[in-house]
């Protein structure tokens, strides 16, 4: 298409540059399987997350483990000492830093995760790349900084002489799995949402303070199957008191005098299988996060 | 078998969403007085052209035609609403001023996330991590946040990790506007050589006499539309940047300064 009429002197011949790929669109594949195809991308941005998240502070990585332990003792004082509660459960605390150790991943991964495209405005207005990346990656950095937090549990509970088992393991690992699906979902759609309307950030704080009084944390479940007798199964139906209650299996009833009469009496039965439930509900979520953002997705470059 | 096409738009349109009204109130007024609450505008019009492998294209216009935008679609980041771009093989280079840099993180820091996101493995920019800095010469800055530099060295990083990719097609929007002198010189020695390479090279620019010496082929978008096809001196003199009375002195200046 080159003009021949112009006296081109400067323009040497075209040279051969054999390009072996197809003609396609240049807009990244999208889509949560592309983000676990481009691992190193990810791992960047994990990485650039973390240390990121508290960059300038003089504590650094400690703050992620300053407030946990500080809702604790806030709650410790207030519901143990002060009211003097849940005489009845021993153990009271582990039973309650097992709802806060869930909960804490389930608020980081949803909070950072809502604002995480915003944040990194710079590289979605510019660079083409799956940006389910940024939800996914707040999760991952909300996973690491699980991780110490179950070390402390552990060290506690040995010391409280609990026992490892096989389907303390398997229960806990489930716990996670859990939070990890709803918490990747909710960030997914409230992220995308956050780009159209930034009131969405304001919305997420809200729900994260419900989620703290909708698990078994600051009460026991019994007292959910007291008050609310055969309704309580609908309680069962939110995963992430699903999750909490796992996470007490796996730690808090090894920790108790008799596990066995206080897993029977604080425990519901079918636990299994509303954490099936659970998962599933999860999957269902991740499902419709990621159709809502594929709908959304198109609009975000220009609306940042 | 491949054909020879490298970038293909095909009545790309792109609009945008002017919003006047953003509040809650502001929007209930605006409702209640019924007043347009939000507006469409064109940015890419039924934009159709081909570019062959190894082309060297001027992208030209007045602020605000379009061409950033009509970048966006061919990188990636946006989609057009109707039509199709298309595109064949790797796809580097930098989108009005400034690579997307996080500006929290250092220079260093970010050369591996923008490589990686123009897709360069780990061991690549390792290999490539020295000839990308010695080509920005940032000296001690390369550790400094990106947030701290200023718009020319941020500009230098970007222009020079864009580079290094082994790309296929090749888009420089604007990165010799805020390079000083010897920078300029430098990425026009450097795109140059991208054209020798037989790279698709797609170049917005303001400056005739760049576009003079590193093109074969301007296209002018005004107003959203493709004004202009064809060869880069008629393309030049169809923008008036170039007087009819050009002479060589004046290609040396508007190379050098004039980016309008
Ligand atoms: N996110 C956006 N939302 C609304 N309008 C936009 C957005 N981005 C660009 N525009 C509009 O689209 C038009 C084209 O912008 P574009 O950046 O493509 O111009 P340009 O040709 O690159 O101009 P310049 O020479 O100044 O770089 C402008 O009128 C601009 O206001
Ligand atoms: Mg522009």
């Amino acid at each position: 298409m080159t003009d021949v009429t112009q006296p081109e002197t400067t323009v040497p011949p075209r040279p051969i540059r054999h390009v072996d790929a197809p003609l396609k669109s240049p807009a990244a594949t999208t889509g949560l399987l592309e983000v676990f195809r481009r691992r190193y991308l990810l791992r960047l941005l994990v990485r650039r997350e973390i240390s990121a998240r508290y960059q300038g502070s003089f504590l650094g990585l400690l703050w992620s483990y300053i407030n946990p332990l500080s809702q604790f003792f806030i709650y410790y004082v207030v519901i143990g000492v002060l009211f003097g509660l849940h005489q009845d459960v021993p153990n009271f605390a582990i039973h309650m830093f097992c709802g806060i150790i869930i909960v804490h991943f389930f608020t980081e991964t949803f909070g950072a995760g809502t604002r995480s495209i915003v944040r990194n405005k710079s590289l979605v207005v510019k660079m083409a790349l799956p940006r389910e990346m940024f939800p996914v990656a707040s999760m991952l950095v909300s996973g690491y900084h699980v991780l110490p937090q179950v070390v402390i549990m552990i060290v506690v509970c040995l010391l409280l002489g609990w026992t490892p088992t096989v389907g303390g393991l398997a229960a806990l690992l489930l716990a996670l799995l859990i939070i990890a699906l709803v918490g990747t979902a909710m960030a997914l759609l409230f992220s995308a949402a956050n780009v159209f309307f930034r009131d969405i950030g304001n919305v997420a704080a809200i729900l994260t303070n419900f989620v703290r009084f909708g698990v078994p944390m600051i009460y026991p479940y019994t007292m959910v199957q007291e008050k609310f007798g055969e309704y309580a199964q609908f309680y069962l139906l939110n995963p992430l008191a699903d999750a909490v209650l796992l996470f007490q299996k796996a730690f808090w009833v090894g920790t108790t005098p008799d596990p066995a009469f206080y897993e029977e009496k604080h425990i519901p039965d079918n636990l299994w299988a509303y954490s099936g439930i659970a998962v599933v509900t999860g999957v269902v979520l991740l499902v419709i996060g990621q159709l809502v953002f594929t709908r959304l997705e198109n609009k975000i470059p220009e609306r940042l | 078998m491949s054909g020879t096409e490298s970038v293909v738009v095909d009545h790309a349109t792109k609009n945008f969403t002017l919003r006047y009204h953003r509040t809650f109130k502001q929007m209930t007024v605006a409702a209640v007085r019924r007043e347009n609450i939000s507006d469409t505008f064109r940015a890419v019009d039924d934009v159709s052209f081909t570019i062959e492998q190894g082309e060297s294209v001027a992208l030209m216009g007045l602020n605000g035609s379009g061409k950033s935008t009509l970048l966006k679609l061919i990188n990636g980041v946006m989609r057009p609403e109707s039509g199709s771009v298309l595109t064949r093989g790797r796809i580097a280079g930098l989108i009005a001023t400034g690579a997307g840099f996080h500006p929290q993180l250092t220079g260093r820091e970010n050369v591996f996330l923008n490589a990686a996101v123009m897709g360069m493995s780990e061991a690549e920019t390792r290999r490539k991590f020295d000839d990308i800095a010695e080509f920005a010469e940032l000296g001690k800055f390369l550790d400094s946040p990106v947030g701290h530099y200023s718009s020319g060295m941020s500009a230098r990083l970007g222009f020079s990790v864009a580079i290094h990719v082994d790309s296929d097609i090749f888009l420089a929007d604007e990165v010799l506007a805020v390079g000083d002198k010897p920078f300029k010189e430098k990425c026009i020695e450097r795109m140059q050589e991208i054209r020798k390479s037989g790279r698709t090279l797609i170049y917005v620019s303001h400056a005739p006499g760049t576009v003079r010496k590193m093109c074969d082929r301007v296209i002018v978008l005004e107003k959203g539309r493709v004004g202009f096809d064809g060869g880069t001196i008629a393309g030049i003199r169809y923008v008036k940047y170039e007087d009819e009375r050009l002479d060589e002195e004046q290609i040396e200046d508007d190379e050098i300064g004039a980016d309008i």
